[in-house]
């Protein structure tokens, strides 16, 4: 089976530019980034349909000048989930916006934790919870610091 | 009993659409809902019966010729996992009731939208149990998704759209990867069926077999929560309501499990990744747990828990063999029950105190005594006490590892106890704070924090305690502080802060509603029934993973003899 070139780089570079899109911070990039890596993966069904053909209609052309019809189909359902989960993150983006003034995706509360530490370069004190606060060789890095 | 195969799809989507229909009459919209879940209980119960008796339950959808076509097939796992996913949803959903009547979380339940949403959910998980191809099993994953993003985000608070931002992004991404799986299966051998690709993948070259096993393995592998593509799990299933976390937590890590132990088995029998897999199963395990260990709040807490003992399961499914094999099976069978009662629990200990908070809470063996019974059971049972189901779903995978007898297996032994006793070690660190402990002594750790978290200008640790006190003590304003405004406004506050703690710590004072109490209460006798029951259960699985072993009867029954 030979494919076609012009589909799979184009394909190729829609996913590369969603990645890209993806690892921004704010959530409506990444959902440009999103949409792009849909259309990238469906264009990749366009490749696995195989060879094109003839319109998939019985009766007008013989089966063998027909264009696969799965992969077709295959698309469309995907497609029309892409548009109801675009939707919702649109939503989630605009009540983001409403609640902090922008839509920023924001960090694990942990990890945010984390880096509060890093930043004043301590340790991680995991807490002793016998005694009831953290527990004594905390000071240690803090003298350090 | 074929015909009946489809029903746990569709009469949820139909209770859907009626619940929809009467979203004005919150009593008619239970009835229906709950009604619909009897059923799908009574229905998977048959199709566990017909299946372990006459083989696998085939229908193929829209009379298209036979091997076109969508084809759902209960086979003994499918059956097994369909059957107890309906309990637990059943459970889980008469749990909720009494949560959306009481308004427990006003903020967060608007009722009318939870019990469609939920029937989708659930409908989206049998059938992934019972897709019998891969778009079929993508579009199952859309829908118990599509449904999980609503439920997560449930009432948009803020803590909320944080933690299914993140969420939602994962699983699109990730379903982008799917459907690039999806594609390259069909580009190489033109079929999406699952009878139709065990025949067909042998015949690839191990390089494109390869990667397209490790292409689905991602997939799923993010589904489930397998380290290290775990991440988003712990941060953002206990945002949501207790109810929610539950049936999240005990279902959909479950049905990426099942769709590892499908592709694992099904179609890609001589797997050459089962080290992969093995060191993959130890690192999530020892990963999770010790996450687990250094939490604070039970809710992270068990979501941590619930990654580490993906771990297992994972290590079943890479053994490969008919033991290991069936010994994942049961431990699913197992965790899906466990995990969720243990959320339901934690909801119950939520609604008598306001809070989830290990630092705050103490003494709810003395004021909570039953709740008290209904967490320690579930969570001896999680760490793998005998005579319970854990124990036994522990002693399976470990038996199945050391027949298996290379080096890497018996690592894993060891990670497993190791990941068993440390599950101990934090199940009893709850345990002795927030139930064995006498609430002075919780009083006073919580007011100790609070000063050395001021010592040492610790912004996170009182945020913990003081999130856990503003919660207990208002109930108006629940708007959790963002890290940014919390910085900034530190210091403000303390002398308010400091009456708080004094404040006894029970937001509800008298009994927990029945309605709460008892589908737990039904929930942890399930649990202990399946430790009962575990003998002819283990049977059961054993059945299935020899079928599974052999694929020959899951392929005939779908594509019939005249082959």
């Amino acid at each position: 089976m030979s494919a076609n070139l012009t589909l799979i780089i184009t394909a190729a570079s829609l996913i590369g530019v969603s990645v890209y899109l993806l690892l921004e911070r704010s959530l409506t990039r990444v959902l440009v980034g999103l949409l792009m890596l849909g259309n990238g993966v469906n264009l990749l069904f366009m490749v696995a349909a195989g060879p094109s053909g003839h319109p998939p209609v019985a009766g007008k052309v013989s089966a063998e000048d027909m264009t696969d019809p799965l992969p077709q189909a295959l698309v469309l359902t995907a497609i029309v989930i892409a548009l109801g989960t675009t939707a919702f993150a649109l939503a989630m983006a605009y009540r983001s916006w409403q609640l902090n003034g922008h839509d920023d995706v924001q960090d694990d509360v942990e990890d945010a934790a984390i880096r509060r530490r890093a930043l004043r370069d301590e340790a991680s004190d995991s807490y002793d919870l016998t005694t009831g606060g953290p527990d004594d060789d905390d000071s240690a890095p803090e003298e350090k610091a | 009993m074929n015909d009946v195969v489809p029903l746990p799809v569709l009469l949820p989507l139909f209770g859907c659409g009626a619940a929809l229909m009467f979203s004005r009459r919150p009593r008619v919209q239970r009835a229906i809902t709950v009604s619909v879940l009897v059923a799908v209980v009574a229905i998977a119960s048959m199709l566990l019966v017909a299946a372990d008796r006459h083989g696998p339950q085939v229908a193929w959808l829209g009379s298209w010729p036979r091997p076109l076509g969508l084809a759902l097939v209960a086979d003994r796992v499918s059956a097994l996992m369909l059957l107890v996913s309906a309990i637990v949803t059943l459970a889980v959903l008469v749990y909720s009731l009494a949560q959306g009547g009481a308004s427990e979380d006003d903020e967060s339940t608007p009722v009318s939208i939870y019990h469609p949403t939920f029937m989708v959910l659930v409908a989206g998980v049998s059938n992934a149990f019972l897709a019998g191809d891969l778009f079929n099993l993508f579009v199952s994953f859309e829908m118990l998704l599509f449904a999980s993003y609503v439920l997560l985000t449930l009432g948009g608070t803020e803590s909320r759209i944080r933690a299914g931002t993140i969420y939602v992004v994962i699983n699109m991404v990730s379903s982008a990867l799917f459907l690039i799986a999806i594609a390259a299966v069909y580009a190489a051998t033109g079929s999406l069926n699952f009878a139709q690709l065990s025949e067909r993948l042998g015949d690839l070259p191990d390089g494109v077999a390869l990667t397209l096993q490790l292409l689905l393995l991602t997939v799923f592998a993010i589904k489930a929560a397998v380290f290290p593509l775990s991440f988003w799990l712990p941060d953002s299933y206990p945002t949501a309501p207790a109810p929610v976390t539950a049936v999240f937590a005990g279902l959909l890590t479950k049905v990426g499990v099942y769709a590892i132990l499908r592709t694992q088995t099904l179609l890609f029998p001589d797997s050459p990744l089962s080290n992969l897999l093995l060191w993959t199963a130890f690192a999530t395990m020892l990963v999770g747990i010790l996450g687990a260990v250094a939490q604070s709040d039970v809710k992270r807490m068990l979501s941590f828990t619930l990654v580490s003992h993906i771990g297992y399961m994972i290590l079943g499914i890479a053994l490969g063999s008919a033991e290991g094999l069936a010994g994942a099976t049961l431990y699913v069978v197992h965790h899906i029950t466990i995990q969720t009662v243990l959320f339901l629990v934690v909801g119950l200990i939520e609604y008598r105190t306001g809070t989830t908070s290990l630092l705050r809470l103490g003494g709810l063996a003395k004021t909570a005594p039953f709740i008290a019974i209904l967490f320690f059971i579930p969570a001896m049972n999680l760490a793998g006490i005998p005579p319970l189901s854990g124990y036994l779903g522990k002693i399976g995978l470990l038996q199945a590892a050391v027949a298996d007898g290379s080096t890497t297996a018996y690592v894993l032994v060891g990670g497993a106890v190791v990941t068993s006793l440390l599950t101990l070690y934090a199940m009893a660190k709850a345990w002795a704070l927030a139930f064995w402990r006498s609430e002075e002594q919780a009083r006073e750790m919580s007011k100790a924090l609070n000063e050395a978290a001021a010592e040492h200008d610790e912004p996170s640790l009182r945020h913990i305690t003081k999130r856990a006190v503003e919660k207990n003590a208002s109930e108006a304003d629940r708007v959790m502080p963002t890290d940014v405004a919390l910085a900034a406004g530190a210091t403000e506050g303390d002398e308010e802060v400091d009456d708080l703690y004094d404040k006894p710590l029970h937001a509800r004072e008298g009994a927990t509603p029945r309605t709460l109490m008892w589908p737990t209460t039904a929930l942890v006798a399930f649990s202990i029934a399946l430790t009962v029951v575990a003998g002819p259960l283990f049977g059961l699985t054993e059945r299935a993973s020899v079928d599974m072993k052999a694929r020959t009867p899951y392929v005939n029954a779908v594509l019939g003899d005249d082959r």
